[in-house]
């Protein structure tokens, strides 16, 4: 197994009675992708959102590359790049901003990089998004799929090491479901950067996941490739199928 | 019932802290943003420029209507002359402050709650923390401080065009001579009322732009409702709040400055 670059340890949360996350461990190689499965309303958002400081554990930590990073999701001298970037199962994008401003936002507001400078990266990750065009576009004026690109886009401008992913295929038919996976496996790429993916949508995503974590009950039930997933405990795999296909069906 | 008293009296000192605590610290955050005066430009446009139509056609009614009624009481004491006087200082010390704080809770201050609520509820709060921006001090710094510019600009407004409505009942419409409607008026208010008014502003526009913000941006906590019921709800208290706050502080402002 390749070294371990992300690494969460004995992470706990719970609400009220409830324990979402029981002690969760789990190591995640430097680029690669892995996906985050389980039953809906098991706490897979929770333990993203845990990860990502938006909510905070009741114990455990996040470790890079061995090292806690405590509070502090931003890179090390907090001039330019961040450690973490989070694609929201919505997209998140600013309704009053164009999609070159909801880009630029991040360097804008938080890197506080010149105007020009930022006008550049921006432009320039929108042409390798395939989004040269709509710079000047509202999120309303934009389709489904290239809101998903311009939220991307905003998620990738701060050259990000870990890209936190919530369900982003939310919503959509499955034509375009494929249309994402691609286009995260395809940035993963280019990129370089670790993806770590909450997502319903089983078997597809193993496409595009070198690793699996099944999430129940609080644990991590299984961790490993997804080929191995189904050999491992297939009773409990077709239930876990059953519960999301009804995910799917409760969603449409 | 003690504990549940007790309960509730701790639940509401707990409410008021935070809601103090969040008041504060987004308006200091909002002195190290960056792009400050752009911020500011835009939430001063927000909360006053939507306003002025409102406030222009509520204060020229508010003040035909005190022409009307002030002139009909004073005919009855003989005082006519005195409607400048009843109807500037009844303006510039009480329903000019405290009916423009109205009318910006109800045309910006409840947009405000809903614009926060549905950023809450599509994650776009979230979004800003986890881009290392502060979501307060980005969100509701620019529009507190814009309140403290726009209330009192608003009540100025109101005050002017509700001395003006009062002039057209009084002089045009029943005949009360101009030059002693006018006269009556600038005698009448002194500088200690005009600045009374615009503490008042300054006060009802910290309070109320305060609570509805903070309405908005916690209603995911603040309603039991979830989704746009849960903004809808939150949109309601939040007026409805602000309103009750703004009558209670005219009260206590006028106890201490009269």
């Amino acid at each position: 197994m390749a070294e371990s670059f992300l690494q969460i340890r004995g992470l706990k949360k719970h609400f009220g009675t409830k324990r979402v996350l029981d002690g969760i461990d789990l190591e995640i190689a430097r680029a690669s992708v892995t996906t985050l499965i389980g039953k809906s309303g098991i706490g897979k958002s929770v333990f993203l959102k845990c990860i990502a400081n938006l909510m905070t554990p009741d114990a455990g930590e996040v470790l890079l590359d061995g090292v806690a990073i405590g509070n502090n999701r931003r890179g090390a001298d907090q001039s330019d790049g961040f450690t973490f970037s989070y694609m929201f199962q919505n997209n998140a994008l600013f309704d009053s901003l164009t999609a070159h401003e909801n880009v630029a936002l991040p360097l804008r507001e938080a890197v506080g990089m010149a105007a020009e400078a930022v006008d550049q990266r921006v432009e320039e990750i929108l042409k390798q998004l395939d989004l040269g065009g709509a710079g000047s576009r509202y999120p309303a004026e934009l389709s489904g799929g290239m809101q998903k690109r311009v939220a991307l886009a905003r998620a990738l401008v701060t050259n990000p090491e870990v890209v936190l992913f919530d369900e982003p295929t939310t919503g959509l038919d499955p034509e375009r479901k494929f249309g994402v996976f691609d286009m995260i496996a395809d940035y993963r790429e280019r990129f370089g950067f670790t993806a770590l993916l909450v997502s319903h949508d089983i078997p597809e995503v193993f496409e595009i996941s070198d690793k699996v974590a099944w999430l129940d009950e609080g644990k991590i039930r299984f961790f490993g490739d997804p080929s191995e997933l189904a050999a491992d405990s297939p009773r409990s795999w077709s239930g876990l199928l059953q519960s999301t296909e009804e995910v799917e069906t409760n969603k449409f | 019932m003690i504990r549940s008293l007790g309960r509730t009296a701790i639940s509401l000192v707990h409410e008021y802290g935070d809601w103090t605590v969040f008041s504060f610290s987004s308006m200091a955050g909002f002195l190290r943003q960056r792009r400050r005066r752009q911020k500011l430009v835009t939430a001063i446009h927000e909360i006053g420029g939507r306003c002025v139509p409102i406030i222009l056609t509520v204060g020229l009614f508010t003040g035909l209507v005190m022409g009307l009624q002030l002139y009909y009481t004073l005919a009855r004491l003989g005082a006519e002359a005195a409607l400048g006087d009843a109807v500037g200082l009844s303006l510039v010390r009480e329903l000019g402050p405290v009916l423009t704080a109205l009318m910006i809770v109800g045309q910006s201050g409840s947009a405000m709650t809903s614009e926060l609520g549905f950023q809450r509820n599509d994650e776009q709060i979230d979004a800003l923390q986890t881009m290392g921006i502060d979501a307060k001090s980005f969100l509701v710094g620019p529009r507190l401080w814009a309140a403290l510019f726009c209330f009192p600009a608003l009540t100025a407004f109101f005050d002017l065009i509700g001395v003006f409505g009062g002039y057209l009942t009084g002089s045009v419409l029943l005949n009360v001579d101009a030059g002693v409607y006018w006269n009556h008026v600038f005698d009448s208010i002194t500088w200690a009322d005009v600045r009374g008014g615009f503490i008042k502003a300054v006060i009802f526009g910290a309070l109320t732009i305060s609570i509805c913000s903070y309405r908005g941006f916690y209603s995911h906590l603040k309603s039991n409702l979830r989704g746009v019921r849960g903004v809808s709800e939150s949109a309601t208290r939040a007026v409805v709040f602000s309103s009750v706050a703004v009558l209670a502080a005219d009260y206590l402002i006028t106890s201490f400055l009269i």
